[in-house]
């Protein structure tokens, strides 16, 4: 195996990622290097709504798409001929930011000839890590975004499993949602980070565990409780610390995805715990789950923060290992908002 | 010198390709059918039954709208994409533009348009002078009956062109009367070979800043600046 992989050529991957507000492009060699890796934000231009706009966020990516896949393949100093294949987000995501991507990858296929693999989104999530460090089988993978929060077993590279997912608002969802209860600025989640390092629990916020041996998550009695705690304190006079708030819903929802988490690696046997989405950058809860994992003495991977957020090099990782397993997308690849892991 | 032309700006999926000043192929639907799916496929199926490669061609010309904005934006991505990797120019045609054409040889003013919901349109007037087609009045979205009050009082036939006149037919024969000119089905929709005619002939454009011709901001976008301005 080891004499095998040795021989084999490298591959180059053009990866390209626009499922929300990010228009991003990458080049990754054998889904574990990084050659570039090119993200044009959004985010200044959705502050002002207070969150992304669909419509706002398919005007940005066609206007930036050529020029992010320039950027990404010269600061690759790669040709068109040292590209093996193009790797694309085809969902799941906001359909029309999708498209962008979906139709950009399709036309770079047909013009150049190179063959093309649709990546799912979370997918791609899962193997930043593969940037970092390589995987040991079976892991289990937590992802934890503003549209995901899921625990995923994999037992070899590219097969996964989800056993756990959210039955109502996702982790990061429920984040924006406390912040904007708090009138703090779109993205919420950083924010709250931020406060709740200052503050202290105590404020009983529920966490919600479900039933005994799900590893299914819930984030609406949360928000809930945190709204109506707000409301009542607003009526009674009483004044609220912020920081307290914001420590002590940070609290619940760390508590519920590490304790999950910890009984998923166990039940699984986990050679290694990946963290991954737009929540890996949190820094309550790292520090949770590297206590935790540190006494189990299973690897946890958490990538930079660079990596946490949306990123094609991500994407390009991901379809590197679907590109070496055969798959292949064609001409009439769509984009699919609710395309599911498997 | 091959041109591929590209439309899928409203429901009519138009692609074509033009040799020097000959149309050698042209594939084109007028159908509810998704156009992400069926525009890269139709390109390829075009090209190989043209004989003709990526790398042959030397211009890409698109309809930028307006139009659906999600098709609009299917087709640029896919023109732009094209352009850029193959490093050759792109040129983006007004979807109004490619419509006037079917009235080629009407001597007055030509009304393309397509519906906008809510009893708005897109629309613009357009002219022919001999061979080339004149911009009288800019393209705009505005309500219908407006439009047709204001090119009724010029008391002058005009033509009009929409894949969705059925929607307007009415409202244009009775704030019109004589003066409206309506032809039958076919001519009402954009044909992909006349985009790449008026395409072969205009300036190209920057392959990065080209962007669609939407006519009308983001909703959000109008909301935010209106409540910008109610708060000053
Ligand atoms: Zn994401």
């Amino acid at each position: 195996m080891g004499a095998f992989k040795m021989s084999k050529k490298d591959i180059y991957m053009l990866g390209i990622e626009t499922s929300c507000d990010e228009t991003a492009a990458a080049v990754v060699k054998n889904g574990t290097e990084i050659v570039s890796n090119v993200v044009a934000s959004q985010i200044e231009s959705h502050k002002r709504f207070g969150g992304v706009v669909p419509e706002i966020a398919s005007r940005h990516h066609v206007e930036q798409i050529t020029v992010v896949l320039e950027e990404a393949l010269e600061k690759s100093n790669c040709a068109w001929d040292d590209i093996d294949a193009i790797a694309v987000t085809e969902g799941p995501g906001l359909v029309g930011a999708l498209l962008i991507g979906v139709n950009a990858a399709k036309a770079l296929a047909f013009a150049k000839g190179k063959p093309l693999v649709g990546v799912h989104h979370i997918a791609g999530h899962i193997y930043a890590n593969r940037l970092e460090r390589e995987f040991e089988f079976p892991l289990i993978a937590l992802i934890v975004s503003g549209g995901h929060t899921e625990l995923v077993y994999m037992k070899e590279h590219g097969i996964y499993e989800v056993i756990g997912q959210t039955r109502d608002d996702a982790a990061g969802e429920a984040y924006d949602k406390v912040a904007r209860m708090l009138k703090l600025p779109y993205p919420g989640g950083p924010q709250i980070d931020r406060l709740a390092a200052k503050g202290q629990e105590s404020i009983d916020f529920p966490r919600a565990w479900l039933e005994d041996d799900s590893y299914d998550f819930s984030f609406s009695g949360l928000k809930s409780a945190v709204i109506n705690t707000i409301h009542n304190a607003k009526q009674r006079g009483v004044e609220l610390s912020p920081e307290d708030i914001a420590a002590s819903f940070q609290a619940s929802v760390v508590e519920v995805l590490t304790t999950k988490t910890v009984r998923a690696a166990k039940e699984y046997g986990a050679k290694q715990v990946i963290v991954a989405g737009g929540v890996a950058a949190n820094s309550g809860l790292r520090q949770s789950l590297e206590r935790e994992f540190a006494q189990l003495d299973v690897p946890l991977l958490i990538p930079p923060l660079s990596l946490c957020t949306d990123n094609a090099a991500m994407i390009a990782a991901a379809g590197t290992i679907s590109f070496e397993k055969g798959k292949r997308s064609g001409m009439d690849l769509n984009a699919n908002p609710g395309l599911e892991l498997i | 010198m091959y041109i591929l032309a590209i439309d899928t700006s409203n429901q009519v999926l138009g692609v074509s390709i033009l040799k020097e000043n000959e149309i050698i192929g042209e594939f084109i639907t007028n159908l509810p059918k998704n156009h992400s799916v069926r525009l890269m496929p139709a390109i390829e199926r075009l090209m190989k039954e043209v004989n003709v490669t990526p790398k042959q061609l030397e211009r890409i010309v698109v309809a930028k709208g307006p139009g659906s904005y999600t098709g609009v934006r299917i087709g640029l991505t896919t023109a732009k994409t094209l352009a850029w990797t193959l490093g050759i120019p792109i040129v983006g045609v007004s979807s109004l533009q490619v419509l006037a054409y079917q009235g080629r040889f009407f001597p007055a003013s030509i009304c393309p348009f397509f519906d906008a919901r809510r009893g708005l349109v897109f629309t613009g007037l357009y002219q022919w002078n001999g061979t080339a087609l004149e911009l009288v009045a800019d393209e705009k979205n505005l309500e219908m009956e407006a439009w047709l009050i204001e090119l009724a009082e010029k008391k002058e036939q005009v033509l009009f062109l929409s894949p969705d006149i059925d929607i307007h037919r009415e409202q244009i024969q009775k704030i019109m009367g004589n003066l409206a000119v309506i032809p039958e089905g076919p001519f009402h929709y954009a044909n992909p070979s006349h985009l790449a005619l008026a395409g072969s002939q205009m300036d190209t454009a920057n392959v990065h800043q080209l962007t669609p011709n939407y006519l009308r901001m983001a909703e959000a976008e109008a909301n935010w600046l209106k409540s910008q301005k109610e708060s000053k």
